[in-house]
């Protein structure tokens, strides 16, 4: 079925997704999103149950694997020590996140430059700041300006309370002289916008039911759908068409009955991030571009950068703020930069961790043998259940090439479309970062009184950031997109998400990747009258 | 949802058997075990998508204990547990699992940890403000950022 033809489509209504659409609502063209998910309901949300940490050990599953909504899509990771975790609906993954809101650096803009590895990014973070700060206040963010080793930012709102643990934390820290700071987050801890405070519903990640936290299922696409841009949802796009002059021409995909249609456009936007956007273009094979779309530097997939997470935690006799908070608080940027004396060159952010809910405890703890069965099992639950302080380093990735996401030979979804396929390894620098930063956190933690101290190296379900496998460059034989994020093959083609990330940097990417999708946005309106040339 | 026939009744004789060698009944803590007849219930009503892995694992612990496991003395019993949970995988990590997210939502057993029994929406929770002060030594150490 052939639908009229639309000025702009954008594939996925997530980070991205939602904030290009927003900022493009205002050229009056007709745009429309295609998302393979829908609309979620808030009351559903696991906080609403008794049986809310049960839920995510199911259909609440950070893994789409375990997960298997029909909205999801199998991913073969078996060859990764890190397994991609991620949401699919209006929203995306900002449905599913911490809500943890840091910046890249500048320096992050310049790691060719500063430290003689990987590759500068074509733009630089002045290009960005003003996204930034838009981003902020559409998301509306919390926060206390004025960190000394953070990028400055202006939040809305003021942070988070520090609770039971910030304090513990921020003394640890103190003792050892070392950098700390409320987190920026997406956590409402006012009323803002619509959006009613945070009441600390206790775990952010798996969808807040209060709210409070930002999605853009209740940011950017209110905004968008009130300046006029259509949103269809359960709409999953199998390839993008092109011409005989090289254009997309659009899309085909299967609607929420499973029948084929094919959408037709002057403009496509990719925003499926670092995962799903390799898996279309590779997916969008014709007789122009045999080795998928987009993919003449052969770059399409390769440089998957994941953050490794490297966890450690502890239990302090003084009681936590265990599942009655928001789960992130504070973060340190004490290691953020390149000091060669330690071994490895770049660095790592660290988010604190507040504790964990019972049921998580008690199943997390078993499986680390701390927690036995038997009849000492209650007087050891009592000692760790609520109690819990962690220390959480957000390793950076540096691109290389044999990490990557290519289409598995097998493995399809349920429309009978080649699902991905993910190879990646830790490299020996990231591999030293990690150990460094274990080494740091159980100084944080036997300074804060912690015993029985756990690691998680990798956090092995901690995939996350998915990024750099359509990276942005000016040379299109070693980049996927230009500086502004049109594709060097295809001149009307578009990408806005975290696969067009050059490195990874050190921080959680969201704010960054909306900040990049409202840049391009804004290139675009400037560039109208001469958008292909 | 399952119902109680996904399970035989020598399986679900050893799982409650099992679960209350993870979690046994305790007076001092004034809680069940987790073979109490409730949460079993719970247990095998909720089990769901983790119903071929619990029934895997529950047929792997039959092999090791060669009948059922109620029937072994203690110091047997203890050593089949520990092989299992030793080379059961994934599929005796979810039973366990199963075992200790039902354990950690029975009223008895919460009521018991001080926790209120209800869902955490709508009522949340109250966090305290906390000492700002302690960012004072922060602020005074000040920073820079690195830039090209």
């Amino acid at each position: 079925m052939k639908n009229d033809p639309v000025d702009v489509l954008i594939i996925g209504a997530g980070a991205s997704g939602a904030a290009v659409a927003w900022s493009l609502a205002d050229t009056r063209m007709h745009i429309l999103c295609l998302d393979q998910g829908g609309w979620m309901n808030p009351a559903e949300y696991p906080s609403t149950g008794r049986d809310w940490e049960a839920k995510f050990y199911g259909e609440w599953s950070s893994s789409p694997n375990v997960r298997r909504r029909p909205e999801d899509y199998p991913i073969n990771d078996d060859n990764s020590p890190i397994k991609v975790v991620n949401f699919n609906a209006v929203g995306g993954s900002t449905v599913m996140y911490t809500a943890h809101w840091p910046r890249l650096h500048p320096s992050d803009f310049k790691v060719k430059t500063l430290d003689g590895v990987a590759d500068d990014w074509p733009i630089d973070y002045d290009a960005l700041t003003p996204f930034f700060e838009e981003n902020d206040r559409m998301m509306g963010t919390s926060g206390l300006s004025g960190d000394p080793k953070s990028p400055l930012s202006h939040p809305p709102m003021p942070p988070q309370p520090l609770g039971l643990s910030g304090p513990l934390i921020g003394k640890a820290m103190n003792k050892l002289g070392w950098h700390w700071w409320p987190s920026d987050t997406t956590v409402a801890t006012m009323d803002y916008e619509g959006r009613a405070r945070c009441i600390n519903l206790g775990h952010c990640t798996p969808a807040c039911a209060q709210g409070a936290k930002a999605s853009t299922d209740i940011t950017y696409w209110p905004h968008a759908i009130r300046a006029g841009v259509e949103l269809k949802t359960h709409c999953r796009v199998r390839e993008i068409l092109t011409n005989g002059e090289g254009m997309a021409t659009g899309v085909v995909y299967y609607d929420k009955d499973g029948v084929e249609q094919f959408q037709p456009a002057a403009v496509v936007i990719i925003a499926c991030n670092g995962v799903g956007t390799p898996r279309l273009l590779l997916n969008s094979v014709s007789g122009k571009f045999p080795n998928g779309l987009a993919n003449s530097s052969g770059l399409v997939g390769k440089n998957l950068m994941f953050h490794p997470y490297a966890q450690i935690y502890g239990y302090v006799k003084e009681p936590t703020d265990s599942n009655r908070a928001p789960p992130t608080c504070l973060w340190s940027k004490e290691w953020y930069d390149t000091d060669l004396s330690r071994g490895f060159v770049r660095g790592y952010g660290v988010q604190f961790v507040r504790g964990a809910g019972p049921v998580f405890e008690a199943v997390v703890s078993e499986q680390k043998g701390i927690l036995p069965w038997g009849k000492d099992h209650h007087r050891v639950f009592r000692k760790l259940n609520g109690h819990r302080l962690g220390f959480s380093a957000i390793c950076e990735d540096l691109p290389e090439e044999h990490n990557r996401v290519t289409l598995d030979p097998v493995l399809k979804d349920s429309h009978g479309i080649p699902a991905p396929k993910i190879d990646y390894t830790i490299s020996e620098n990231s591999r030293k970062m990690m150990d460094h930063a274990l080494a740091r956190g159980r100084e944080v933690l036997e300074a804060a009184g912690a015993t029985d101290l756990c690691v998680n190296s990798p956090i092995p379900w901690g995939g996350w950031h998915l990024l750099g496998t359509a990276r942005m460059g000016t040379d299109p034989e070693r980049s996927v997109v230009n500086e502004w994020g049109r594709s060097h093959d295809v001149k009307n083609l578009f990408i806005v998400d975290g696969s067009i990330f050059v490195t990874s940097g050190g921080v959680n990417p969201t704010s960054t990747i909306q900040a990049l999708a409202l840049y391009i946005a804004d290139q675009m309106k400037q560039r109208l009258a001469d958008l292909f040339d | 949802m399952s119902d109680n026939n996904q399970l035989t009744a020598a399986q679900r004789a050893d799982l409650r058997t099992v679960a209350a060698m993870i979690v046994p009944e305790s007076s001092e803590y004034r809680v069940p075990g987790a073979d109490d007849p409730v949460i079993q219930a719970d247990m095998l009503a909720t089990l769901g998508r983790d119903t071929a892995l619990v029934a895997q694992a529950l047929d792997h612990l039959a092999r090791l204990a060669g009948k059922p496991l109620a029937e072994l003395d203690e110091a047997k019993r203890d050593a089949v547990a520990q092989e299992f949970r030793a080379t059961g995988g994934a599929a005796a990590a979810t039973l366990v699992r199963v075992v200790l997210q039902c354990y950690y939502r029975d009223d008895r057993v919460l009521r018991s940890l001080g926790f209120e029994l209800r869902a955490p929406f709508p009522k949340g929770h109250v966090l305290e403000e906390g000492d700002w002060s302690l960012l004072d030594p922060v602020r005074a150490r000040g920073g820079t950022l690195r830039r090209a």
